[in-house]
């Protein structure tokens, strides 16, 4: 027993020492602004920026290999100091995205097939008949992408819909991918009009499957400018590099447009946001 | 001499590691998705496996047996093991970064892979002198990476064919595996050992 012991115990320590040792002689002198940059990065690992995390990124921006607003999550706060770790000037980068999920159609409006009672995950519920609802593409609400995202940006609606924050959003773009009905887009945050609905279906049949769907009927089309709203297959597409005024939501029929600003929904960002506090 | 190619030959075609011994299938299925990838980590377990007969036969007749502690012998090998990965690790950075960044995350990977510990655990059990050992973990690492390098360019080709949806990724890399592991019996009894 006592041999046992103090053999293991001496084997680690000689191991230990060893180890030591090397790390001391064979240390490898790393640029300190590695670790600084990679401390301004969000931290989060969500790999948006192709690299393997946020050490990879904070690595290459120090190495030159890309530019210093190359964090899609971060944006502009973390371009701007990393600018001053790597003592250049940021000069602006890409339009800041936010993603959107484009469904309205909450449990009481949509209508459903069945009674799901399986495993509480998108992907899961869409191998069964492509989900409950009768429309082949509403939001399953099972909170897949919820779940997925680095930032908290998504919440669930009591209705079982999904809901991007935009103020949170970092459009990172991880939750349009986990998204098995393909509905979340990533928009320009700044955009403020929105057409709830993925339907590809006929006008009469989205609308039996939902009272919030969009029928195609083409009122918006003609409110707004022109070619900022197109019906494409049965359904009306924002085109997110053009200003809709928020009028046009007052024209669908259907209550399918929406108009949602930035912070959405919940008071306490609102208050947080107008008193300038963080959030 | 004939003894350690037969080793060797035994090693690498007629036990393989993989698809006749089944240690070592984590990596096996895990990053077998491309021959690059493959090489890689093939490079690293050649590394870490002549590495490990290397330590482990003295650790073994020269500590554990001296104290008769044979029964800790899983333990100290891992704790061995380990402690060598890093070091080689750290040596690696210093010396050779290109040979790091080529084995980089794999040597990590592999301190406590099963195929490590099972070529110091066989070198033992089969009563191997120092030189056969060390022949005997160059070679299952050999066929270690045979094994890689042939799965990985047959789930390359997979990916582009039209595989059923259900049986797509890891069943059908599993199937195949087990089809590879049938074809290497065909070598069973070409070296008498």
């Amino acid at each position: 027993m006592l041999t046992a012991v103090v053999t293991l115990a001496a084997l680690g320590l000689v191991a230990a020492f060893g180890l030591a040792m090397a790390a001391r002689i064979f240390a490898v002198e790393t640029d300190p602004r590695i670790q600084l940059v990679e401390e301004a990065l969000p931290g989060a690992n969500c790999g948006a920026c192709g690299y393997p995390g946020c050490s990879g990124l904070a690595k290459a921006i120090v190495e030159g290999a890309v530019g210093i607003g190359n964090c899609p999550a971060g944006g502009e706060n973390v371009a701007h100091t990393i600018a001053k770790i790597m003592g250049v000037t940021y000069s602006g980068g890409s339009e800041r995205m936010a993603a959107i999920v484009l469904c309205g159609g909450s449990d009481q409006v949509a209508r459903k097939k069945f009674m799901y009672n399986g495993v509480r995950d998108c992907a899961s519920a869409a191998m069964i008949f492509g989900g409950d609802k009768y429309c082949r593409y509403g939001c399953l609400g099972l909170g897949t992408c919820a779940g997925i995202c680095p930032f908290g940006a998504i919440r669930m609606l009591p209705g079982g819909l999904a809901e991007v924050d935009p103020a949170k959003c970092t459009g990172c773009g991880k939750c349009v991918d986990s998204c098995p009905k393909k509905i979340i887009k990533m928009v320009p945050a700044k955009r403020t009009v929105h057409i709830l609905c993925s339907s590809h279906d006929k006008g009469a049949a989205a609308r039996k499957a939902c009272d919030n769907a969009c029928i195609a009927c083409g009122k918006c089309v003609k409110a707004a400018p022109p070619g900022a709203i197109t019906i494409d297959n049965f359904l009306a597409v924002v085109d997110y590099g053009a200003e809709i005024p928020e009028d046009v939501a007052g024209e669908c029929p259907m209550n399918t447009i929406v108009v949602r600003k930035e912070p959405s929904g919940c008071e306490s960002c609102a208050a947080a946001a107008a008193g300038g506090g963080a959030v | 001499m004939p003894k350690l190619i037969l080793i060797i030959i035994s090693a690498v075609l007629v036990n393989n590691f993989i698809l006749q011994r089944f240690l070592g299938t984590c990596p096996f299925l895990g990053v077998s998705r491309r021959v690059q990838t493959a090489l890689g980590m093939s490079g690293a377990v050649v590394f870490v496996m002549t590495m490990t007969s290397v330590v482990t036969w003295p650790v073994y007749h020269f500590v554990l047996v001296r104290f008769r502690l044979e029964y800790l012998q899983t333990i100290v090998f891992i704790l061995v093991i380990a402690a060598l990965v890093q070091l080689v690790e750290l040596v690696l950075q210093k010396m050779s970064p290109a040979l790091y960044k080529a084995l980089g995350i794999f040597l990590p990977l592999i301190t406590t892979n099963c195929a490590v510990l099972g070529v110091a655990v066989l070198n033992i059990q089969k009563k191997y002198s120092f030189i056969e050992s060390v022949v005997f973990g160059l070679g299952g690492a050999l066929g270690f990476g045979l094994a890689m390098i042939l799965f990985s360019g047959i789930r390359e080709r997979l990916d582009l064919g039209d595989t059923p949806l259900p049986l797509r990724g890891t069943a059908i890399g599993l199937v195949t595996a087990g089809l590879l592991s049938l074809a290497f019996m065909g070598f069973t009894g070409l070296v008498k050992m």
